[in-house]
């Protein structure tokens, strides 16, 4: 009761009232006693006659392992290709084929297992899971039902508070198992001739299924845990994980109760192409079922499509309510036996054999302890480090900056997430396009570490830089004429012309108000073209207004 | 026991097989009965074997690519293709339900 509303997210639906026959109900400790409707605006429960909502959303995650042939089959994997050409006897089940078990796929999912922090099953069993669908011409799929490869699990993830990127939040939310199965083939539908064009290429290729329990509670929180999953994934190898080209597919089971009752009807949503997409299915789909249930409707436990166009969900059509999938024991595979340092067998054939700790000491750094060696080694904010590695080469570019100039980290982070960030995201470029290369930007910090520009000069070269045209920072601060004033008398002679326009201003300083000192340094600033070192400038003022 | 109409009508969904006279309805039941005659074995306290391969090795296969570029030849034996791909009806056809069947299946 109290738990559901405690483990749900710290954002929206947070809400400490429980609406009873017995009237409200003091709030847990520490909590305000408020309701958020869905879009985080306050509303007191007693006010609209509300009782409060608990969304709860689980996730079934498909990631394609990234392999050059299939799981049970030698034809290889690739997204683009003439229809039906990477398809073996096997894919198109042709009678008297046979499954054979490829060994880097079984090794993908074990380090998947390891890295989500599960129990890998040193035997595990494969199921087939009937349906009828063209693009599974074998009429089942080969999946890991009854005993999969790895399960009781973890994953930790960061949502920010409140849209702060300062205020981070850690969640974790449970992996309940990975199975290891086989892709379907594509469908393209023709409905100008009434038919469906099969292309078996995708018809076999292996798949992670990650199943994550219902821990989450919101889009956000979703989109934030498949984000950090795909990140993992991308590390360890095991799955390209791109979202556009399918090689990550995200299913959502949406339902809502009240607090202190049981879980409501889920339905699951599909057709999520996107992160952003998933977010915005997941809140719709909560909002649709809250809507529904206040209206006194009733959820059905039906299969629903996202339609990114309309941003709603509405039911899915060829899905009938209840599928009996009528499982039964793989009968041409025997079990999966992996194995482990102790158990490793004398004399087997070493590529016979997969050895968990093997692979266990050869995991990479897994992006949470990437995150915290980078804060550790340059001394960066932990949510620096997150946008670090949520943007694809972004912290190779900065390590190469670091590695470029004199200017601390601490200060490189700045111009690499503040101006080169927004400059990328106003273009829509990803940092491997990016005009301004990582020398570049070394060079530019530098002429600010040797105090030949000023930053405020420094932002105008990027601009320039960003157009691509193949000058320096210094062919652009010589054509600007950006250079700091280095002659101190030329300085003090402009510090002194100001001070002597502005009496009003002198004497408000030399009564003690400081604040105003910092008019002169604009006023200075304006004369000089921005080209003074305010550092400088402060000092001299400070000088010469007290003599 | 016998085997009702409604179970009949689920298995047909299921496994898109057609009893559609009452010899393949008496078929079905002697089947059953054949396959009942597992019961009078006593498994208590048996581990459940789910394949005679459970005490065989499982072959391990390198990943490389060693199949596939085959299409026309797995494109003989299509009813109906349109260029490379595949002819297939646009979904799945619904079976009847239960109620639009033949009376005769009902008084069996």
């Amino acid at each position: 009761m109290a738990a559901a509303a405690s483990r749900g997210c710290g954002g929206v639906w947070r809400f400490a009232w429980q609406r009873g026959a017995r009237g409200p109900v003091p709030a847990p400790r520490g909590q305000r006693a408020v309701a958020f409707n869905a879009r985080g605006g306050v509303v007191q429960p007693e006010k609209c006659g509300l009782a409060p909502w608990v969304p709860v959303v689980g996730l079934e995650i498909h990631a394609q392992i990234s392999s050059n042939s299939k799981l049970f089959s030698g034809s290889q994997v690739q997204f683009v290709a003439p229809p039906n050409s990477l398809v073996s006897f096997f894919d198109a089940s042709l009678p008297g084929t046979l499954p054979v078990l490829n060994r880097r796929c079984v090794e993908a999912a074990v380090m998947t297992g390891l890295a989500l922090n599960c129990s890998v099953n040193k035997k595990s069993l494969f199921d087939r899971k009937h349906y009828f669908y063209a693009d599974l011409p074998a009429g089942y799929q080969i999946t890991q039902q009854r005993v999969p490869i790895a399960v009781n699990g973890s994953l930790s993830y960061s949502v920010c508070i409140d849209n702060k990127m300062s205020q981070m939040v850690t969640k974790t939310v449970r992996i309940k198992q990975i199975q290891l199965e086989q892709d379907s083939g594509k469908s393209l539908h023709d409905d100008t001739r009434s038919q469906t064009l099969i292309d078996l290429n995708r018809a076999g290729v292996g798949l992670m299924e990650v199943v994550m329990e219902p821990d989450m509670c919101c889009g956000e929180e979703a989109a934030a845990a498949v984000r950090e999953l795909q990140l993992i994934l991308q590390t360890l190898g095991s799955s390209q994980a791109v979202m556009a080209e399918g090689q990550l597919r995200v299913d959502a089971n949406v339902s809502v109760h009240h607090p202190g009752e049981p879980y409501g009807v889920r339905t699951e949503v599909k057709n999520i192409n996107s992160l952003r997409f998933l977010a915005k299915a997941v809140d719709y789909e909560i909002q649709r079922q809250i809507e529904e249930l206040e209206n006194g409707g009733t959820i059905l436990n039906e299969t629903r499509a996202f339609d990114s166009k309309l941003g709603c969900t509405v039911p899915m059509r060829d899905k009938e309510a209840k599928q009996d999938y009528r499982f039964m024991p793989e009968p041409n595979l025997p079990p999966l036996i992996l194995y482990d340092t102790k158990s490793l067998p004398a004399n087997m054939n070493h590529q016979q054999v997969v050895n968990i700790d093997w692979i266990h000491e050869r995991l990479p750094d897994l992006p949470s302890v990437k995150r915290a060696k980078l804060v550790e080694q340059y001394g960066i904010l932990p949510e620096h480090s997150f946008t670090l590695l949520n943007e694809d080469g972004l912290t190779e570019f900065f390590e190469n900056v670091v590695t470029q100039t004199q200017m601390k980290p601490k200060k490189v982070i700045g111009w690499i997430l503040k101006d080169l960030l927004s400059y990328l995201k106003q273009h829509s470029l990803t940092v491997k396009e990016s005009p301004v290369s990582s020398f570049l930007l070394a060079d530019l910090l530098n002429l600010i570490e040797k105090k030949e520009i000023s930053s405020t000069a420094a932002k105008q070269v990027l601009s320039e830089l960003w157009k691509g045209e193949g000058k320096t920072p210094l062919d652009i601060v010589k054509e600007k004429k950006l250079e700091l004033i280095q002659d101190q008398k030329e300085l003090e002679e402009i510090c002194q012309a100001v001070i002597d326009g502005q009496e009003n201003e002198v004497m408000a300083i030399k009564a003690g108000n400081r604040k105003v000192l910092n008019k002169l340094i604009g006023l200075v600033q304006r004369e000089t073209q921005g080209r003074a070192n305010p550092v400088l400038v402060k000092q001299l003022l400070e000088k010469k207004l007290s003599e | 026991q016998t085997v009702t109409v409604e179970v009949l009508d689920h298995l047909e969904h299921l496994a898109l097989v057609d009893f559609r006279d009452s010899e393949g309805v008496e078929r079905l039941q002697k089947a059953i009965q054949f396959a009942d005659q597992l019961h009078e074995v006593n498994t208590d306290g048996i581990e459940p074997m789910d394949s005679v391969l459970e005490d065989r090795c499982l072959y391990l296969r390198d990943d490389d690519v060693t199949e596939g570029n085959c299409m026309k030849e797995l494109m003989k034996n299509a009813r109906e293709k349109v260029e490379e791909y595949f002819v297939a009806p646009p979904g799945n056809i619904p079976l009847p339900k239960l109620e639009e069947q033949d009376a005769f299946l009902q008084s069996s």
